[in-house]
């Protein structure tokens, strides 16, 4: 655990120095967000919309930069003296921990963004979009970040993420959009305890589905 | 033993064909060869006997292309991903024909191409699963690579499906027989009350429904076996020394 | 008595089609120190990564024995330093940052006066502090070296070691190999002849293509 902390800490002082992700990050979230405002000004939508709206705008934002972890390693090669110094199940935790950090900060923004520029994005039961919101960002950095260990040994990176990405991370994008019309619409949190306990199931398979396997992808 | 196989397969795709298509179809069934009207339906209740196998051989192929995977990762035998790739790659085939027969079949009978009824999202995802396989795979350009990564993704993608399967009641309308919904009184998920969905076959449809799954999946097998045999002679052909 | 083996069995590897080698089979002991040869693309940059565990071979197995007990693969990285051309430091740090990082995910308790040290003894003491990315190609293979004797690892796998190096640079290997632990292993990958002095033993990666395996 402790080699996966130093492993986390050298991505993220890597990151304040180079900004791999964080700079295209945020200029993704600002022109997602600012699209979405001109293409909804002066309509009348479902208030449902904004609830698939916030996350179609996560996922994405987590496309375009959870997998700089391992793509920049991979692209500098430093990927050979990361796996003389550290485990594989030490360097997965790592990354994940580093994902999981970006994710939580870009989707702050993002939540912040749309609190303040979406009138109609208000949320009534804090209690159950909290939840959803927390164990959301666990389950979308957990699948990123093995489908970024995958991707960083292929070709062309980019325009593929997203492909192999949204398969496995629809059913917990879905889920996530209901508990946020629930918790839009100020229903109390026992009505979506069932999709709570699912996002639960969900993000213990898919990290611990991703450590067993990442031993297997991470060697050449 | 190949022949037998071949001859079995004749046999009852022919059974299966005029099986399928010429019973007549009356509101009151006297004879074993008719089968009956379902209010509806009519003549288009006979996709069953084409369309369904469609959608289980999808399913089955992509099983069989995540068993060779792991298979390949325990043993490294390059064979086990030409099997597992060959199987894929019928998948993907029958995904789309289930797909084609299933949304022009309902045009026809619930008045649009697409309806994002449970199986047919489910259907639509393994599209993707499978459009996502192949993608990562011409992205891998050494063979151990590009065997053990797309094993390893079939082994991801396939972990989803429980979820699936939790959530697609919750969220669409199922308009196929056998479909699932939310009881609206107790939240509990329940078999649906509506009387085309609760359709049951009738035994002697069973009958060629059952033929049907059989030939169809012999005939999976047939073209597996000779397209991850093609692939094996075109490997063994290319070996450099 | 601290005993290190390395037992290669048959060892075979390939690339797509492409052998690169086969039936490659050697034992080395403690205190031994073995030079590898072959031509360009004979394979000793891929027998270096396969024995640093960070490369899987086709076919044949090689084990580190310490102590009569083997050494899970998962912990091979504990027990070997590993320089050679391709690999690439953390260049946004500098050489004291890349040591110190290496030092804590390694979780060693190494201190900062004992990674000056090694710095010192690899000749950067006074560029220390620079980022990786502004020092010259010699400078980089010398903090390489430091990194592989971070952890006082018991293999040392060195592939072309004396490339960029000026003349003190190569003084400061010949001292590094010929110093090293006695009851450690050595393992050079060279064409260099001059190079051929580190070992005591050669073995020829050309002599391991042959392929009527069929």
């Amino acid at each position: 655990m402790k080699r996966a902390y130093y492993i986390f800490y050298k991505d993220f002082s890597s990151e304040l120095r180079m900004r791999f992700a964080l700079n295209a990050l945020i200029m993704f979230v600002i022109v997602a967000v600012s699209t979405i405002l001109f293409s909804l000004a002066n309509e009348k939508v479902n208030q449902n919309v904004y609830a698939g709206m916030f996350w179609v705008v996560v996922f994405f934002s987590a496309m375009s930069g959870l997998s700089r972890t391992f793509v920049s390693e991979e692209e500098r090669g430093t990927t050979l003296i990361l796996s003389l110094i550290a485990n594989p199940i030490s360097i997965f935790i790592g990354k994940f921990l580093f994902n999981l950090v970006l994710l939580f900060f870009i989707n702050t923004i993002i939540a912040f963004l749309y609190m303040i520029l979406f009138q109609d994005f208000s949320i009534q039961n804090w209690d159950s979009f909290l939840l959803a919101f927390i164990l959301g960002n666990i389950g979308i950095a957990g699948s990123s970040t093995i489908i970024a260990a995958i991707i960083s040994k292929a070709n062309v990176k980019g325009t593929l993420y997203p492909v192999l990405a949204f398969p496995v991370l629809l059913p917990l994008i879905l889920m996530l959009i209901e508990i946020t019309k629930s918790a839009m619409e100020g229903n109390p949190i026992s009505d979506v305890e069932a999709e709570l306990m699912v996002l639960i199931s969900y993000d213990i398979i898919m990290i611990t589905a991703s450590v067993l396997v990442f031993d297997i992808i991470w060697r050449d | 033993m190949r022949a037998f196989w071949k001859y079995l397969l004749l046999i009852l795709m022919t059974l299966v064909i005029l099986g399928g298509l010429i019973p007549p179809i009356v509101a009151y069934p006297k004879n074993f060869f008719e089968f009956p009207l379902i209010p509806g339906l009519e003549d288009k209740a006979r996709i069953i006997f084409f369309h369904v196998p469609t959608a289980w051989l999808t399913v089955l192929a992509y099983l069989i292309a995540m068993f060779y995977g792991i298979r390949y990762l325990k043993k490294k035998n390059i064979y086990d991903d030409m099997k597992s790739v060959s199987a894929a790659a019928l998948g993907l085939v029958f995904c789309i024909l289930a797909t084609v027969t299933g949304s022009v079949w309902a045009k026809f009978t619930w008045g649009s191409f697409w309806h994002w009824d449970p199986r047919e999202t489910s259907i639509f995802i393994l599209l993707l699963i499978y459009g996502a396989y192949f993608a990562l795979r011409s992205a891998l350009d050494s063979e151990e690579k590009r065997a053990r990564l797309s094993a390893i993704y079939s082994i991801i993608a396939f972990l989803t499906t429980p979820f699936f399967i939790f959530i697609m009641p919750r969220l669409m309308i199922g308009l196929h027989p056998g479909s699932l919904e939310i009881d609206p009184a107790t939240g509990q998920i329940r078999a649906s009350a509506n009387p085309v969905i609760k359709f049951q076959m009738a035994a002697n449809m069973r009958v060629v429904f059952f033929l049907s799954l059989t030939a169809f999946t012999i005939l999976y097998f047939w073209f597996w076996n000779l397209t991850h045999r093609i692939l094996k002679l075109e490997y063994n052909s290319q070996k450099e020394i | 008595m601290n005993n290190i083996q390395l037992i290669v069995k048959n060892l075979k590897k390939t690339f797509n089609r492409r052998l690169v080698f086969d039936k490659l089979s050697f034992e080395v002991r403690a205190g031994e120190r073995l030079v590898i040869t072959g031509k360009n693309g004979s394979g000793k940059s891929t027998l270096i990564k396969i024995l640093a565990g960070v490369m899987n071979e086709s076919s044949g197995s090689f084990e580190y024995i310490f102590d009569s007990g083997k050494i899970d693969r998962e912990d091979i990285y504990k027990i070997i330093g590993l320089v050679s051309p391709y690999l690439v430091l953390y260049d946004e740090f500098s050489a004291f940052e890349n040591l110190k990082l290496f030092a804590k995910i390694r979780n060693l308790k190494i201190d900062d006066d004992k990674i000056n040290q090694i710095l010192e003894k690899a000749g950067l003491f006074n560029r220390r502090n620079d980022l990786v990315r502004t020092y010259s190609s010699g400078m980089k293979q010398r903090v390489k070296y430091a990194s592989a004797i971070l952890h006082d690892p018991l293999v040392l796998l060195l592939d072309e070691p004396t490339s960029n190096l000026d003349i003190e640079g190569k003084d400061f290997v010949d001292e590094l190999v010929q110093n090293f632990r006695k009851d450690g292993i050595v393992v050079v990958a060279t064409n260099e002849t001059q190079d051929f002095k580190y070992g005591q033993r050669i073995i020829n990666l050309d002599d391991y293509k042959n392929n009527q395996s069929k």
